[in-house]
């Protein structure tokens, strides 16, 4: 077992893993933080993307020790404390962008990432393309592009890491 | 229309949960005292089983048992079943083979399960499950749906050449006699390509068993937990339904997959009983793609009579269905009942004649996906009527127009009675949509800059509202597919609503909810749906063949009218005024002709305290159920226009624009429905394009990951261009058709329509992907479009 220290949430954690512990295991059975899924085992769906210090990455292909040190968010870490809905929660359901809802805590992730990557003005193309990691089996994906689209616009308010970058 | 009411674009109620990350799926359930269960499956195609050593797998760390299918001969626990008996033309049933959830002497396709490790932790049951020895006789095994019948080696003993249905449907002599008449027979081959239906959930299962209460509880990715619940009790023998609870939490997506009893479910709920302990699986991707039920897997051959002028005459088919290695739930109607009565799409055929064999091979099970049975007819019927436009040298459009059902009722030759319609009203709401007058000018333009361009239809028409029972029951149904409803309204007016119906991404919580404010005039916010327990539902038949709408919301209709003529008689007495003077209207119960009114919330009340009437004149409580019984099937149809611009250098094809109107009759909540369309367009798109689950000579699935097996992605399609008619279905209250296959089913006829348009051949089967692509278009060089 190894002892990792991470953020999640905003939450400081500490616990004795598995080294072979991935970081969806470690989210889903260690914090009961059962809103990040595995849809694939092969890192092609995208139902399992978290931030990793802000960033998406695929939380069945990171391993927990990875994670020691950083700072991890989930899609129950997204909206504001107080329960307000970050603005690409709320454009998903603005924008009917779900369906079953399996792929949607993935999708959000990765659609926020992509806002700070690409800036809030998103064409369908861009966006479609970006998509690339992230399967939905429900929706066609005609109504994610819709919401990400707006949810990136509703987004003005938070500074684009690509400036930064 | 109110904001929340039928027709409103409302929002929906559930996506709160589902974007805050607090949907609760099976695999996000854990029950104390948990252990994992994880299943030994076969590498073979065929092989028999000559013995299974387990012994070291249970001396290994934290294993609880081992269990094989002797064990669940030994607890006499019942095969898997197939619930439709299909007849043969001789009158002989089916030839169905046994399906233990454990393999018994024989193991059928790669993947078939021979044994399962309970353990404590699934780490440990996975190390087990490599611990365990079988000494297996490989088989040659019979992997080609073509090749089945009679491949000298035998699937099932009762079905020596493998041949489990010989059926048939429709007149023979008339076809032939049209084929006699006619100036032109068109002949198309074609393979309707098999799929993994592939919801992003992958199936999972707790099981558990309550020794104090006797009482079993499954907790399982269902699309009908109720008929879960009546297939383990009556033919498994798990238990007797009252002590049998099986809940279905959110669920994500199903297209078909979720309908079925499987062997590892069934194993879950036995297995907690024999362990003492909760168990549960959760499937991993690869373990879908072997063991989920595919869908599709046909080989037709199809020919159509026309006269001088382009009138269809006739209509023959010859099908090979593949239905895997074991029958499942439903696989034996897929290819009959499901499909050949679709086989008359939106056209006035005077004659048609299809005979269908469903053959055994060493393959996953094959049943219901996402159109189940009418995408291979709407593929059959559409692929013809184009490539017989295209040799009689007409407009397509125009050739169908021609030969469209226009006058309803109107009794086909395959059983179907279309009850209403209004083909060309979509047909020349999609032509607009998808602007075909400029379609010649895009053509040039693509053929500028080296790229083939074309342009396919596919007129739609299926059957959904599935269905009257006593017809079903005719055709060889072992159930009838009815739904149940009940409506209680709390004394504070607030309302639960018990459907059998199952949502697994269709929002039933909004649309059904919008329905009750509606017609009760209350808040939606004050109506909650309850689906998916068959503690709380008393029985339901589940969703799937876009019948929650049609079926399960017409019971709720049932209901609401009843909780009405009770609150009418509650009012009576409260406002003091006869019961015929009563009129219930936005929400109130007034007394006609006065203003004398009382709010649906306060007339509930006094329905509980009962304080007005007396118990001997009226039961107090304001609860209502129904049943309700489809008289009919429903006929939702329209018209989808594909245009797509084929590289011919490198196979690459590029969907320029998808055009959908469809007709589904009454549309509760309009952004549901289009993304209903949506979704089914994709997977249309899906199997026309990409997905193909492709077996190699040995039976071993080579497409059996999200890796190998090419899934739809966002960047495959183009915004879809969505219109609706509306014909209101005469046969249930609502008026509703149904809406949740037609993009599957329309789909892929409108693609490959489009495809051959481009490629100016008919030389390429789905799916088309850019190898095929490429191959096709080499052939297509001497037809230079630059000609036009």
């Amino acid at each position: 077992m190894t002892s990792v220290s991470l953020t999640v949430n905003g939450k400081a954690v500490t616990a004795d893993v598995e080294p072979r512990t991935l970081l969806v295991q470690f989210l889903r059975e260690g914090q009961r933080l059962t809103g990040t899924h595995v849809g694939c085992d092969t890192s092609q769906c995208g139902a399992c993307v978290v931030h990793l210090d802000g960033e998406a990455v695929k939380a069945c292909t990171t391993l927990a020790v990875q994670c020691d040190g950083r700072t991890v968010t989930t899609i129950e870490g997204l909206a504001a404390p107080g329960g307000t809905l970050h603005p690409m929660q709320a454009a998903f359901r603005e924008h009917h962008g779900l369906q079953c809802g399996y792929c949607t805590p993935g999708m959000i992730m990765t659609a926020v990432d992509l806002v700070r990557r690409k800036g809030h003005h998103l064409d369908e193309a861009t966006i479609r393309h970006e998509l690339e990691g992230n399967i939905c089996r429900c929706t066609g994906y005609h109504n994610i592009v819709k919401a990400i689209a707006a949810g990136a616009e509703a987004m003005a308010a938070e500074p684009v890491r690509e400036a930064a970058e | 229309m109110t904001a929340t009411g039928i027709g409103a674009p409302v929002r929906r109620k559930e996506d709160q949960r589902f974007i805050t990350g607090k949907g609760r799926y099976v695999d996000d359930i854990n029950r104390p005292g948990q252990a994992h269960a994880c299943f030994l499956r076969s590498p073979h195609a065929h092989a028999a089983i000559r013995g299974i050593d387990a012994a070291a797998a249970r001396a290994m760390p934290g294993v609880l048992a081992v269990l094989t299918g002797e064990d669940l001969a030994a607890d006499k626990v019942g095969g898997l079943i197939c619930g439709w008996m299909i007849h043969s033309k001789d009158g002989t049933p089916m030839k169905a083979g046994p399906h233990p959830a454990l393999a018994q002497g024989k193991v059928r396709y790669v993947g078939d399960h021979v044994a399962v490790v309970v353990a404590e932790t699934l780490n440990q049951a996975k190390d087990a499950v490599e611990a365990i020895t079988v000494e297996y006789d490989v088989l040659t095994p019979v992997v080609e749906t073509a090749r089945a019948a009679g491949a000298g080696t035998t699937v099932h003993d009762e079905a020596p050449d493998n041949v489990v249905f010989n059926w048939h449907l429709g007149n023979k002599p008339e076809v032939d006699a049209a084929f006699g008449r006619a100036a032109h027979v068109v002949g198309l081959d074609i393979v309707n390509n098999r799929l993994v239906p592939n919801p992003i959930e992958p199936r999972a299962a707790v099981g558990e068993y309550d020794d104090a209460e006797e009482a079993f509880t499954l907790y399982t990715t269902s699309q009908n937990p109720h008929v879960a619940r009546l297939v383990l009790s009556a033919f498994i023998g798990i238990a007797p339904e009252n002590k049998l609870r099986v809940v279905a939490p959110d669920v994500g997506g199903g297209f078909g997959s979720k309908i079925f009893i499987y062997a590892e479910e069934t194993v879950c709920v036995w297995a907690a009983k024999k362990v003492g302990r909760p168990v549960k699986w959760t499937c991993d991707r690869t373990e879908a793609f072997l063991c989920d039920a595919h869908g599709r897997d046909h080989v037709t051959r199809a020919e159509m009579a026309l006269d001088e002028g382009g009138k269809i005459l006739g209509l023959k088919v010859h099908t090979i269905a593949n239905l895997g290695a074991y029958l499942s739930t439903f696989a034996s109607s897929v290819p009959t009942y499901l499909y050949a009565p679709l086989l008359s799409g939106q056209y006035n055929i005077p004659a048609i004649y299809c005979e269908v064999d469903g053959v055994y091979t060493n393959t996953a099970p094959v049943d219901a996906y996402r159109g189940a049975g009418r995408p291979e007819a709407t593929f059959v019927i559409e692929r013809i009527v184009e490539v017989a436009a295209r040799q009689l040298g007409q407009d397509p459009a125009r050739f169908r127009r021609r030969n469209y059902v226009r006058s309803f009722p109107h009794q086909t030759p395959v059983i179907m009675n279309y009850d209403c319609g209004d083909y060309g009203a979509s047909l020349d709401k999609a032509l607009e949509i998808a602007d075909v007058k400029g379609f010649p000018k895009r053509r040039r333009e693509s053929a500028r800059t080296g790229k083939l361009r074309g342009l396919g239809y596919s007129s739609y028409i299926e059957a959904c509202g599935i269905a009257p029972s006593q017809a079903v029951g005719a055709l060889g149904a072992g159930v009838g597919l009815w739904e149940s409803a009940e409506v209680r309204v709390n004394p504070t007016g607030s309302i639960e609503v018990l459907t059998g119906s199952h949502s697994h991404g269709q929002g039933h919580e909004t649309t059904f909810a919008q329905l009750v404010s509606d017609r009760l005039g209350v808040p939606i916010d004050s109506v909650t749906i309850v689906h998916g327990d068959t503690d709380k539902v008393q029985f339901g038949m589940g969703t799937y063949g876009s019948r929650s709408g049609a079926v399960g919301m017409s019971a709720i209709a049932k209901a609401i009218d009843k909780v009405i003529a009770k609150g009418r008689k509650v009012a009576a007495y409260v406002l003091e005024a006869g019961e015929g003077d009563i009129e219930f209207k936005d929400g109130r119960f007034g007394v006609a002709g006065t203003d004398r009114s009382l709010a649906f919330g306060e007339v509930a009340l006094q329905a509980y305290v009962a304080h007005k009437f007396s118990g001997a004149d009226l039961e107090p409580g304001l609860k209502e159920g129904a049943f309700y019984d489809p008289t009919n099937f429903t006929f939702p149809a329209g018209m989808h226009i594909c245009e797509l611009e084929v590289d011919p250098e490198t196979g690459h094809v590029t969907i320029a624009r998808f055009t959908a109107v469809d007709d589904f009759g009454t549309v509760i909540n309009p952004m549901i429905v289009e993304g209903q369309v949506h979704g089914g367009i994709a997977q249309g798109v899906g199997q026309a394009l990409y997905e193909g689950a492709v077996y190699d000579a040995d039976g071993q699935l080579v497409t059996a990951s999200f890796m190998d097996y090419r899934m739809p992605r966002a960047e495959d399609f183009p915004s879809f261009a969505v219109g609706m008619t509306v014909t209101p279905c005469p046969s249930n209250p609502l008026g509703i058709k149904g809406c949740g296959e037609a993009g599957a089913i329309a789909a892929p006829a409108a693609v490959m329509n489009a495809l051959t348009d481009a490629l100016g051949h008919e030389g390429i089967a789905m799916p088309a992907t850019p190898l095929a692509v490429w191959r096709a278009a080499q052939a297509s060089r001497p037809q230079p479009l630059a000609a036009e």
